[in-house]
């Protein structure tokens, strides 16, 4: 873990810093919001705290930054990058994983908040080397094209059959409705979730 | 984002305790992470409410309690709500998604800020995001925004679909007050027109936390429906929707519920329609005359005008579809 980033900078980098800050007044606002990423960056305290999460069955205890959402937290802390960030504000779903079972979105959660539960995501769909019978529904009836929302349609696709909402097409599609896909594979995913559907 | 501490709260006093200046707290966080992360709110803290609040929903003497930390996906499926107010139900599954419902909390709900496109763009006016700075919608894009009372300051309706339902279905909301009183409030005196300080969504006192709503025992569970229209049919927000319920005896109106998401500051109950229903028989004459009586007061803007007759339709719809489809 890196250690507190103010520790790591000379007296001299504050010095120069803070004339540079004083002069900001007479500085345009572009330049000025640049000066405050930096002084973000390096000088505001940033709050970190410990904690022990649990994912695909393997414990992980990591010091994170409270803003750290569980995507940027897979992808970036941990390097399970299956999990997709596509809009990053809750509107797309390609950021859908489990969380004690029930799909969530993880660009919404902050990690800071799921000590003790247990989260699955797509790396933790398949079992002794074989593919989840969704993961092998999508391949056999073209549930993608490009593949980036995939990871999301998958575990939302595998809550949907859990929870019940595949007694018609139309339920599907409305309960499918949290996971967009640009390259129109809907029909498809449908299809695949039709397959697997009791 | 902008650093902030974290706190997990035990119990609602130590919640309170907790609370600053500049906190917030956090149940489902699926608006307010969104938020934090476009910089609108900006707390030092933030306060998570999950074990703090109940999720519990319990049978009263004359009514449900439902806890505040009840999430939307289990409130929608609970047995007893189904079988009570099944309007509740259906209004909670004709918002977000599943996956949002799973998180949503049924006090986070009502707290839910506007989707009004002005507010979430930091580089636009937004009297409701900086007081002061303007109305951006009001002659701009107000496609989606309020055909009723709104004021020069504010445009923007409120998002929910669940408060819709709530407000038809005559909800208290319980509040914990940071002096540690407890308070019942309607809910339709929960939420707020924007009048001259629209930054205020509501009348919840600072620091306070809503702790659970109750609803009502009454005969609105066979004759419902709730109409939500948008621009797709699933995963969207409302342009216009209409929570409709009555009470029959035979065909006889006993009682009438109407009320509106996508129209105002707050959910709307169109109570002039209401009481000229009550006593009427159930008749499409007597819905369009109702409908006709909520329009009446309506004042859209440039590019929402289309909402009057929108609305005057899915209002007729919406009680026919009460006495047609069960």
């Amino acid at each position: 873990m890196k250690t507190e980033a103010s520790n790591t900078y000379s007296r001299r980098f504050f010095i120069k810093s803070s004339s540079a800050f004083t002069t900001l007044a007479f500085i345009p606002n572009s330049v000025k919001s640049f000066f405050y990423q930096v002084k973000e960056k390096f000088f505001v305290k940033k709050q970190k705290i410990p904690l022990s999460v649990s994912i695909n069955n393997k414990e992980y205890r990591l010091d994170v930054d409270t803003r750290t959402t569980l995507l940027d937290l897979l992808r970036e802390n941990i390097g399970l990058t299956g999990t997709k960030k596509g809009c990053d504000h809750g509107q797309c779903g390609a950021c859908t994983v489990h969380i004690d079972g029930e799909r969530r979105l993880s660009c919404l959660t902050l990690t800071a908040m799921i000590p003790g539960k247990e989260i699955t995501t797509i790396e933790g769909l398949a079992k002794d080397g074989k593919l989840h019978p969704m993961q092998e529904a999508f391949i056999e009836n073209d549930g993608f094209q490009c593949g980036y929302c995939t990871p999301g349609q998958i575990m939302s696709a595998v809550a949907c059959v859990q929870e019940g909402h595949t007694g018609s097409t139309e339920e599907i599609k409305e309960f499918m409705s949290g996971n967009l896909c640009r390259c129109a594979a809907y029909n498809g995913i449908t299809r695949a979730i039709q397959k697997v559907a009791p | 984002m902008k650093p902030f501490e974290y706190s997990k709260a035990e119990n609602t006093t130590s919640a309170i305790k907790l609370a600053g200046n500049s906190s917030m707290y956090i149940s489902g966080g699926t608006n307010l992470i969104d938020l934090m992360k476009k910089h609108i709110h900006e707390p030092d803290k933030l306060i998570d409410l999950t074990d703090a609040v109940s999720s519990e929903i319990t049978v009263q003497e004359n009514g449900i309690r439902i806890g505040a930390m009840v999430r939307n996906s289990t409130l929608a499926e609970d047995s007893l709500i189904l079988d009570k107010f099944p309007l509740l139900s259906r209004a909670i599954l004709k918002g977000a998604s599943p996956q949002i419902r799973n998180m949503a909390s049924t006090g986070g709900n009502l707290l839910q800020r506007t989707r009004c496109p002005y507010f979430y763009d930091t580089a636009l006016p937004c009297n409701k995001r900086i007081p002061g700075s303007g109305c951006g919608a009001l002659e701009g894009n107000n496609r989606m925004s309020a055909v009723i009372g709104y004021s020069n300051s504010c445009v923007a309706v409120h998002p929910s679909d669940m408060c819709v339902a709530l407000v038809a279905l005559d909800t208290k909301v319980e509040i914990l007050k940071p002096d540690g009183n407890t308070e019942m409030i309607n809910f339709e005196d929960f939420h707020r027109l924007p009048g001259d300080n629209p930054q205020k969504d509501n009348n919840l006192p600072d620091g306070a936390i809503i702790t659970a709503i109750e609803i009502q025992n009454n005969s609105f569970n066979k004759n419902y429906d709730y109409l939500k229209l948008r621009e797709r049919e699933s995963y969207a927000f409302a342009l216009i929707s209409v929570a409709a319920a009555l009470e029959l005896s035979g065909n006889l109106i006993r009682e009438a519920r109407l009320a509106s998401g996508g129209v105002a500051h707050k959910p709307w109950r169109w109570k002039d329609a209401e009481n000229f229903l009550k006593g009427e028989n159930a008749t499409e004459e007597n819905f369009k005359k109702a409908a006709e009586l909520a329009i009446e007061k309506i004042a859209p803007l440039e590019d929402n005008k289309f909402k009057t007759e929108m609305l005057k339709g899915a209002i007729q719809q919406s009680f026919m579809n009460c006495v047609t489809n069960r």
